[in-house]
């Protein structure tokens, strides 16, 4: 692939991000101006210039399909970039909305700032075609992630779980980065769109072990098995907005750069990883399920249930398939909506009663009817009924393994919904059939809550019953990569 | 002149050491350091690759340099971690550190 000169044109193409970091200015500058008692505005700033980078991400950076490396094979500015730019800005948004009221982040600057960095990382991060640029935008993730996992600093559990974060990963970069360092001394280059021809001539242990330490780090970012161990502890320890965050947003930034890197590199030993790939991915979805069964934490419960929600992606990825990526994004978009609903009502659940206790959901439904119906909505779609969008989700995802030959894996993917069901009924049961501990808690729904929620949750519905629109723009953007 | 595997053996030999901390040591500290060590493996491997295979182009050069910064700042927050943990509970043993378990 040829790397286009410069031209003024390929600014547009990185709009976004230089918009974010204005953004970013702005926050820190707010942050300073504003009189304590208007901190509270900080959020919406954030939330509504997320919503316009959106918006002039939509209207201005669509590429054509066949995307252009461009400054100096830094980027490539192609469909698939900017599928998933629109769904970190959206993930953005809506984190940025359930934070606002927050009684411990919501009046920190520090925090949205850090935010904005790191969906700027992640933005780079889906675009990026150069190991070097790929290194500087998973770590620029990566450090602002730590941070917001780690931010309530008077909070034990948070810092433990930043503190754990931290650890895991970077450990595991570390390891990603030695594998880097040696694609670039097998083959004396460090885009990612020459490396397959220069790897084609070297012995196959060369790519293997390459491939090994870069699916370390890749690995961890998506939460797959055996590299989930923080995910649980992170997740019931950080702020539940950054759980939010990071379980929607991180893990599809994952797999932008895992989807990415396997496909362009690797041609040479496709076979290879895309076995490696369905066995991990069976591992992951069944490990995450089974795992999930004895949770009595609704974070850590959410947090197997990412894990497990990793494993089905990963093995549209084992299909080496146009329409196997496609199902990802596909699956990836619904599964943002579906789980920003589910940590909004988390915030709002434990902002009133204090804990995360599944128990603590009993009776719900019969305090708040709105919140309730919200939860089912999430818990149904996460668990594939049908017409919400989980349902589609999966079925798509089965059928691009099948259509690949893989129908063991297809059939791992299927006993794991049946099962992963059950967890997911579990809580609807407590929250729809439990009685109240406290027959007078009131949850208040502040607006811009209200305006989160029903965004998702109306998309997760939307997305289910209108496909074609959908499945159009993912198949098309996977389209790009093969 | 030193043969490049020269380069690439001690990389190999730090980088293990590095692994063999993070996995054995139990002070967050010396986990930090250990991954410290493992990124110094990864510059001696960048650069020398660099400087024997693609002295013309700058690529390992920059990549190195880099890498750097980019340690630099993890060390930074990866600290900042640290010293919250340890305000805290007075330990910066990872082991003590286990509010939250399966």
């Amino acid at each position: 692939m040829t790397i286009e000169p410069f031209a003024p044109v390929h600014l547009l193409a990185v709009l976004p991000e230089i918009l974010l970091v204005v953004l970013a200015g702005v926050l820190i500058t707010a942050d300073l101006a504003l009189p304590a008692a208007r901190k509270r505005e900080l959020g919406l700033y954030a939330a509504v210039g997320f919503g316009l980078v959106l918006g002039v991400t939509l209207l201005v950076t669509l590429p054509t399909v066949s995307g252009g490396l461009i400054f100096g094979g830094m980027l490539r500015h192609d469909l698939i970039a900017f599928a998933f730019r629109v769904l970190f800005l959206f993930a953005g948004v809506v984190t940025a909305l359930i934070a606002v009221d927050s009684p411990t982040i919501g009046k920190e600057g520090e925090f949205f700032l850090v935010l904005t960095a790191a969906v700027l990382g992640m933005n780079l991060m889906a675009a990026a075609a150069d190991l070097i640029m790929l290194y500087v935008a998973i770590e620029m993730t990566s450090i602002g992630l730590y941070a917001l996992a780690g931010f309530l600093r008077e909070n034990d559990k948070s810092a433990e779980s930043g503190l754990k974060y931290f650890l895991f990963g970077a450990f595991t970069s570390s390891l990603m980065l030695y594998g880097f360092s040696l694609l670039y001394g097998f083959t004396g280059q460090t885009n990612l769109y020459n490396l397959a021809a220069a790897l084609t001539g070297l012995p196959l242990e060369a790519s293997l072990l390459a491939l090994l330490l870069v699916l370390v780090g890749f690995g961890f970012k998506v939460s797959m098995v055996p590299f989930h161990f923080w995910a649980p502890d992170v997740y019931e320890g950080a702020p539940t907005p950054v759980t939010a965050f990071l379980s929607v947003a991180s893990k599809a930034a994952g797999f932008a750069v895992l989807i990415r890197f396997l496909l362009a590199a690797f041609p040479g030993i496709e076979s290879i990883w895309t076995t490696l790939i369905a066995v991990i991915a069976a591992l992951t979805m069944t490990i995450g399920n089974v795992i999930a069964l004895t949770q009595k934490n609704i974070k850590r419960l959410l947090a197997y249930s990412s894990i497990a929600q990793a494993g089905y992606m990963l093995m549209g990825l084992a299909a080496l398939s146009a329409n196997g990526v496609s199902a990802i994004l596909y699956y990836l978009g619904m599964y943002t909506l579906t789980n920003l609903v589910a940590f909004g009502v988390i915030v709002l659940v434990g902002r009133v009663t204090g804990s995360d206790e599944i128990a603590d959901y009993a009776g719900l439904s019969r305090r708040s009817p709105g919140l309730a119906l919200a939860l089912l909505v999430a818990f149904l779609s996460l668990g594939g009924i049908p017409p919400l969008a989980g349902f589609f989700g999966k079925f798509y995802l089965f059928t691009s393994v099948m259509q690949s030959g893989l129908v063991w894996l297809a059939i791992v993917g299927l006993v794991n919904a049946i099962i992963s069901l059950y967890y997911y009924l579990i809580v609807l049961k407590v929250v729809y059939l439990g009685t109240p501990k406290d027959e007078a808690a009131v949850y208040p729904v502040p607006r811009p809550y209200q305006l989160a929620l029903w965004a998702c949750a109306l998309g997760v519905i939307f997305v289910g019953a209108v496909i074609g629109p959908w499945v159009n723009i993912a198949a098309a953007a996977a389209g790009g990569l093969f | 002149m030193i043969p490049l595997s020269w380069y690439l053996a001690l990389s190999a030999a730090l980088f293990s050491v590095g692994v063999y901390g993070v996995l054995a040591r139990k002070n967050a500290v010396a986990i930090l350091m250990s991954v410290e060590l493992m990124l110094n493996a990864v510059n001696i491997n960048l650069v020398a690759f660099w400087h024997y295979l693609t002295p013309t182009a700058v690529s390992g050069m920059a990549f190195a340099l880099i890498v750097f910064a980019v340690a630099a700042a993890e060390a930074a927050v990866g600290l900042a971690l640290i010293i919250s943990i340890y305000r805290r509970r007075q330990t910066v043993v990872a082991e003590d550190v286990n509010l939250m378990k399966f």
